[in-house]
C-alpha cells in the first residue's frame, strides 16, 4: 500500500480555488519535487498534507502505519527563528515533542535520538552553539535534524535552500539525495527547477489543474515545454 | 529593621513571587511579539478594576482576574482571524478598557480623592505596601500555580515559541497552548497590578527577557536568569523604595531598565571581545 493516496483533492482557501483534481499516490522511497508559480498553491498543498490546512474537497490518505502526524517537516524559517536564544540541541529536541504526547518531559531515547541525527546531519559540534550564531547552511540542517527526530519514513521540505549560497545550495540537495538513498520519502517544494529535475523522481507541477508524473515523463511533456522555455 | 513590619515583609514576599512569574513568560512573549498583549491587557484589567471599585467589591480579584482572561481569550484568537490584526486588535480592546474605565471612575465613584484613586490603580502607588495576609496567600497560590504550569509545559511552550507550524504538524495542539499562555499572561497581570500598577507591568514582563537574551545563547539560560534578574530587581527596588520613600512600582521598573542597561553593555563587549 502507498505512503500517503490523494484522492481528487481542491486546495484553496474559503471559496478561492487554487487547484483542484489532484490525484496522486507517494510510495515509500520516492522523491518528489512540487514546482509551479508563485501563488499556484505549493505551501498550500503542503499545510493541507500535513493537517495545518483542510482540504476543499476530496481526500488524503495515509497508509502503510504512517500517520499525518508521522511527518518530518521543515517549513520555511521564520523572522523570528533566525534571531532565537536557543541551542541546537534544544531546538532539535523540540522534533520528538509529537511522539511524547502530552508527557512533559523527554527522556534518555530521545536524546539519543537527538545525537543520532545530529551525528547523521554532521552538526554534532554545534551541539552546545547557539542557532542564531550558525550560517544559513548551518542553520537548515539543524532544522532538517529536527524533522528527522519526528519521522525519518517521510520528510516534506518547503524550499530548503531559500536564502542559501550555491555551495550550501549544493551542500543541501546532496544531503536530502543521501537521507533518500537511505529510504527516506521526500516532498520537497522548489523554486529551483534544474536541482528538481536532477535530484527528483516525480514532479507534481501545481496550477489549477496539477500535473503529476515521473520526471521523465514530465521532460517529455508539453507542459515542461512552456513551463521550462 | 523595616523587616519588623508585617507589610514590608508581605510586600518583599508577593513582590518578588510576581516578579518571578512576570519573567517566565516574558521571553515567549518576547519572542513571540506578544509583548503588547501584556500591555493591552494590563489595560483591560485597568477598566475591570474600575468596574469593580464602583461596585464596593471586598475582593476586586473575582471580577478582575476573570474578565482579563476573557479579554486574553478574545485577543487571542481575533488576533489570528486576518480580518483584524493582532497589534490592531490589542489597541482596540486596550485603549476601550482605558477610556471606559476611567469614564466609570469619573462618573460612578464616591471617592473624594479621585485622581488619587486613578493614579493607584495605573501606577499600582502603594498597595503593595497595604495587603492583607489573605491577598498574600492569595498571590503565592496565583504564583505557584503559574510556576507550575510554567514548569509541566516548559518543552510545548518552548517547541510552540520556536515554531508554531511545526508543532502543529507533528500533532501539538499549538491553539491549546497559546491559549494557556494567554490565560496565564492575564493571570500574572492581574497579580502584578498590586506590585506596579496596570500601565508598568509590560515592564516586568518585557525587560528581564530582554536582559538575559543580551547574554545567553540557551533557550533555558535565558528562562532561568531572566527569573533570576527579575526577582533581584523587584527585592532591590522595594527596598530602595522603602528606604527612601520612592514609589514601588516605578522604583522597580527603573532597577530593571538599569539591569537590562547592564546586561546590553555586557553583551556589547562580549561579542566584540
Amino acid at each position: 500500500m502507498s505512503l500517503i493516496t490523494i484522492k481528487e483533492l481542491s486546495l484553496g482557501y474559503g471559496t478561492r480555488i487554487l487547484a483542484e483534481g489532484l490525484n496522486m499516490s507517494v510510495n515509500s522511497g520516492d522523491y518528489i519535487c512540487v514546482i509551479g508559480e508563485n501563488g499556484a498553491g505549493k505551501s498550500t498543498f503542503i499545510k493541507t498534507l500535513l493537517g495545518l490546512q483542510q482540504p476543499l474537497k476530496g481526500k488524503i490518505i495515509f497508509g502503510d502505519g504512517l500517520k499525518q502526524t508521522d511527518v518530518g517537516y521543515l517549513p520555511q524559517q521564520t523572522v523570528v527563528q533566525r534571531d532565537f536564544p536557543a541551542t541546537v540541541e534544544e531546538i532539535v529536541l523540540s522534533g520528538c515533542q509529537g511522539k511524547k504526547g502530552l508527557k512533559p518531559f523527554y527522556g534518555s531515547k530521545e536524546k539519543e535520538t537527538v545525537q543520532k541525527n545530529l551525528l547523521r546531519m554532521n552538526i554534532s559540534e554545534f551541539a552546545k552553539r547557539s542557532y542564531r550564531k550558525l550560517s544559513g547552511g548551518q542553520q537548515q540542517r539543524v532544522l532538517l535534524a529536527r524533522a528527522l527526530c519526528a519521522s525519518s519514513r517521510l520528510l516534506v521540505l518547503d524550499e530548503p535552500v531559500a536564502g542559501l549560497d550555491p555551495k550550501a545550495s549544493e551542500d543541501m540537495y546532496t544531503l536530502i539525495k543521501s537521507l533518500n538513498d537511505e529510504g527516506v520519502t521526500v516532498i520537497m517544494i522548489s523554486h529551483d527547477i534544474s536541482a528538481a529535475l536532477e535530484y527528483a523522481g516525480h514532479i507534481l507541477h501545481m496550477r489549477h489543474d496539477p500535473v503529476f508524473m515521473t520526471k521523465k515523463d514530465y521532460i517529455n511533456s508539453d507542459i515542461s515545454k512552456i513551463y521550462l522555455g | 529593621m523595616y523587616l519588623d513590619y508585617p507589610f514590608v515583609r508581605y510586600a518583599i514576599i508577593v513582590g518578588m513571587l510576581i516578579a518571578l512569574c512576570s519573567s517566565l513568560l516574558g521571553v515567549t512573549l518576547v519572542l513571540k511579539r506578544f509583548s503588547f498583549i501584556g500591555d493591552g491587557l494590563s489595560h483591560v484589567a485597568f477598566g475591570a478594576m474600575a468596574v469593580a471599585s464602583v461596585m464596593n467589591l471586598t475582593n476586586q480579584m473575582v471580577l478582575v482576574l476573570p474578565v482579563t482572561i476573557a479579554c486574553a481569550i478574545i485577543i487571542l484568537r481575533m488576533g489570528q482571524s486576518t480580518k483584524i490584526r493582532g497589534d490592531a486588535m490589542i489597541a482596540m480592546v486596550s485603549v476601550g478598557a482605558l477610556a471606559i474605565g476611567y469614564l466609570i471612575m469619573n462618573v460612578f465613584s464616591t471617592s473624594s480623592n479621585l485622581s488619587g484613586d486613578v493614579c493607584t490603580t495605573l501606577f499600582g502607588s502603594t498597595s503593595i505596601l497595604t495587603l492583607t495576609i489573605n491577598e498574600v496567600l492569595l498571590s503565592a497560590a496565583l504564583s505557584v500555580g503559574v510556576v507550575a504550569v510554567f514548569v509541566i509545559f516548559y518543552n510545548k511552550i518552548f517547541a510552540v515559541t520556536f515554531d508554531e507550524n511545526f508543532a502543529r504538524a507533528v500533532g501539538t495542539r499549538a491553539g491549546g497552548y497559546n491559549l494557556l499562555i494567554a490565560i496565564v499572561i492575564a493571570v500574572i497581570i492581574v497579580l502584578a497590578m498590586n506590585l506596579v500598577g496596570s500601565l508598568l507591568i509590560s515592564a516586568l514582563v518585557v525587560f528581564p527577557a530582554l536582559s538575559a537574551m543580551r547574554l545567553f545563547n540557551s533557550f533555558k539560560g535565558v528562562t532561568i536568569f531572566a527569573a533570576i534578574i527579575s526577582v533581584v530587581c523587584a527585592l532591590v527596588g522595594i527596598l530602595f523604595s522603602i528606604a527612601v520613600g520612592t514609589p514601588v512600582g516605578s522604583t522597580i521598573v527603573i532597577t530593571d531598565i538599569a539591569a537590562f542597561v547592564i546586561c546590553f553593555m555586557i553583551g556589547l563587549a562580549g561579542r566584540r571581545g
